[in-house]
């Protein structure tokens, strides 16, 4: 046991805050009311959390249904997971009103981070269990199918290989989601189902849109994650910027338990 | 002849599972009668001469089934009921074989009234089975997600059951509740709705962690002139008109103190005051929730008042004790709604800062998605605790979530249940409080630990009775 106190300090964030202009990230949060049912606030909080300790500004802008979206003033695209009723309110807003801006923004290189039903969304399409199918916004070349009523839903712990460290979190989807050509997985499966229970990919990526079934909440505790999204989206306003490091033990620790936590009952299951 | 084998080889299977203390023993009856008479429920149901009340919902179903059952009592009759968390078809059948003779008929049926608490999506299944008096509906959250998917769909198995059940029961619904009181549309028998009268107990915005906000009918955002309890409050869709259905029985009145709340509490009947140890508006919709079902099943005034006064809290729901000349409240967690009832209800009292220990656990009946610790409001803890201890399987995201509420000067982390709990009480000054929430099997947990060290006997039994 050991007490954790320990100052968040940042002091060349700070110092550099100083000497130049901030940077400033934009965070728009998609349809919030609606797509929030995994603790999807915890991605919004750390996104946040991680930008204001090191002294750069955080901008949030939520927009519901009918909110227009325009691409020049986002550096960062969030959308989460909803239940079944709100995500068809949902993809009919998306299409009608925002998914032409969050294409134009993607094709420009912001950062999009979709997240369980809003990944599904963000693909070409979805069919339901029942066999209707539910347009997508087409900004990930990706689809989704639901086996039919009957099928295994994936629920369960994660644990992913991305980019030479590991994601974790938690997934609970009936759809199977597949690739197309111009979406590449974002990982690896080590542990759980990923996109399809089938070819061990998880999520998917273009450009600097990313899509997965991760949540738990997802970026809390996969903070090389979140500072990545953080860096990637900061670096268009500033080319080769890097994000100083904070103290993470906890973050860390928790990535670490969750990571065993999966990969044990992977074993076992 | 089929039933008297079923009771029989059930009883006997009871007996060998106290004998040789297997786990599951309170299923474990319900499940051999099954197998050898599949009838068995509705035979033994059908023999309660006072009839029967269901109790299903997210939130409140064990501590309200108890308040049920002191009301049954209150009027001088007796009860067969299920134990908590032994609420699918074998745990009522369990209950059921229980209070049989081996004669296979319940014993002295015409004085018993069944009060079963049953799980969400086996309502349906039951009601048929038990053709009770009257099924009571308490709310609907989200902390089944990762069992049953989705809230939509138990909201949908619920409104498929009440719609093919034609006058089978009186309905007791919350009519606070959105997707509970919606269901009253769908019933042509009768229909008791229960709420909270009093405005100023709310507040007028919904928190973080609230579900059903959005038109049953329509689907059009709602809009709230008071909320209570997570989306539970005085609700209204301004597109399509639908809203709040005006309550029978109501609690029109709400003062919180040190040892509980003292309730005022309306029947059609006329007004009583009632003082309760519980304590929180989750705990009003509890006591509003009991008398609405005993009201419900016809029972007599005066043993509804009686039955609520008479009420000692069931371990683990919201027990005091004192272990080492500490008072140790032991509150149990279960989804965001729920817990941030708990913090505001903690926080609320004295400026006085507070002891915590959080036990994350997540195991199926934990809930095995734990990302709903994220929609809690633990920022409420900022400031106004001197010591919070993360604990439990998933002790070191509980942790993480503490330090985004700011908490992580005051933090300590212990995955270890019995030695989280052992550091955190030596910690507390003497005649403090230490407030314990677990989930639900880390409660189990808490509870033996906490049983040992306050060497009180007769706690066992109750908590078994809780």
């Amino acid at each position: 046991m050991s007490w954790l106190a320990g100052p968040d300090a940042a002091l060349s964030g700070r110092r550099r805050a100083m000497a130049k202009k901030p940077l400033k990230l934009r965070l728009t949060h998609l349809y919030p009311k609606l797509m929030n049912i995994y603790g999807d606030r915890g991605n919004i909080m750390c996104l946040k959390r991680r930008c204001e300790l090191r002294g750069i500004e955080f901008e949030l802008t939520e927009l519901e249904t009918g909110d227009k979206l325009n691409p020049k003033d986002t550096d960062m695209v969030f959308i989460g997971g909803a239940q079944d009723r709100e995500q068809r309110l949902v993809a009919e807003d998306l299409i009608a009103v925002k998914s032409k801006a969050v294409k134009e923004a993607a094709e420009h290189d912001v950062v999009v981070l979709a997240v369980c039903g809003g990944y599904q969304l963000a693909g070409q399409y979805y069919r339901s269990a029942d066999g209707s199918e539910l347009p997508g916004a087409g900004i990930l070349d990706i689809w989704t199918v639901h086996p039919g009523p009957d099928a295994k839903r994936f629920i369960g712990n994660v644990a992913v290989r991305w980019d030479g460290t590991t994601l974790v979190g938690f997934e609970n989807h009936g759809g199977r989601t597949h690739l197309g050509p111009r979406a590449r997985p974002l990982a690896a499966v080590v542990a759980g189902h990923g996109n399809n229970g089938e070819d061990g990919t998880e999520g998917a990526v273009y450009r600097n849109v990313f899509g997965t079934y991760l949540h738990g909440s997802l970026l809390p505790k996969n903070p090389a994650f979140a500072d990545f999204l953080i860096q990637t989206a900061l670096q268009r306003q500033e080319k080769g910027f890097r994000l100083v490091e904070l103290d993470d033990r906890i973050e860390e620790k928790a990535h670490s338990e969750a990571v065993r936590i999966a990969t044990r009952r992977a074993i076992i299951g | 002849m089929r039933r008297t084998a079923a009771v029989a080889a059930a009883k006997v299977a009871a007996g060998l599972s106290r004998r040789f203390r297997l786990g599951g023993g309170t299923a474990l009856p319900g499940l051999v009668a099954e197998r050898i008479d599949p009838e068995i429920i509705s035979g033994l149901a059908s023999s309660l001469g006072q009839g029967s009340v269901l109790v299903t919902g997210t939130n409140g179903k064990t501590t309200t089934a108890r308040l049920l059952r002191n009301v049954v009592h209150a009027a001088g009759m007796e009860t067969v009921a299920n134990r908590a968390g032994s609420n699918m078809m074998r745990g009522i059948a369990s209950a059921l074989v229980e209070s049989s003779g081996w004669s296979g008929g319940i014993e002295g049926g015409e004085r018993k009234l069944g009060v079963f608490e049953v799980d969400e999506a086996t309502v349906p299944e039951a009601a048929w089975a038990v053709r009770p008096l009257a099924v009571l509906f308490t709310n609907l959250f989200r902390d089944q997600l990762d069992r049953y998917g989705e809230v939509e769909y138990v909201a949908d198995v619920w409104r498929k059951a009440v719609a093919a059940w034609p006058k089978l029961a009186v309905l007791v619904l919350n009519a606070d509740d959105p997707s509970v009181a919606s269901l009253g549309k769908q019933v042509t028998g009768p229909v008791v709705y229960y709420g909270l009268e009093d405005p100023s107990l709310g507040t007028p915005i919904l928190e973080h962690a609230a579900d059903a906000r959005w038109c049953t009918a329509c689907g059009a955002e709602l809009s709230y002139t008071a909320v209570f309890y997570g989306h539970l409050g005085h609700w209204r869709c301004n597109r399509c008109g639908n809203g709040r259905p005006t309550p029978d029985i109501a609690i029109t009145g709400v003062t919180t103190d040190g040892d509980g709340m003292a309730l005022t509490v309306k029947l059609p009947e006329g007004e009583f005051g009632v003082r309760t140890p519980l304590a929180g508006l989750y705990n009003a919709y509890n006591v509003a929730a009991a008398a609405a079902a005993a009201s419900a099943a016809g029972l007599p005034v005066t043993a509804i008042e009686k039955g609520l006064a008479s009420f000692t809290t069931p371990f683990g729901r919201q027990e005091r004790l004192v272990v080492a000349g500490r008072d140790v409240q032991v509150i149990l967690a279960k989804n965001p709604a729920g817990l941030n009832q708990v913090l505001r209800t903690i926080t609320g009292g004295t400026d006085a800062e507070k002891d915590l220990i959080f036990f994350l656990n997540d195991d199926i009946a934990d809930g095995r998605d734990i990302s709903w610790i994220w929609d809690v409001d633990f920022e409420l803890l900022a400031g106004k605790t001197r010591a919070v201890t993360a604990s439990g399987r998933r002790a070191w995201d509980m942790a993480l979530r503490l330090k985004y509420a700011g908490l992580e000067p005051v933090l300590r982390v212990e995955s270890e249940s019995a030695e989280a709990l052992r550091s955190a009480l030596a910690r507390v000054p003497e005649e403090e409080t230490l407030y314990v929430i677990p989930t639900y099997t880390a409660m189990l947990e808490v509870r033996d630990v906490l049983a040992r060290r306050a060497g009180r006997g007769a706690f066992w039994e109750e908590a078994r009775d809780g």
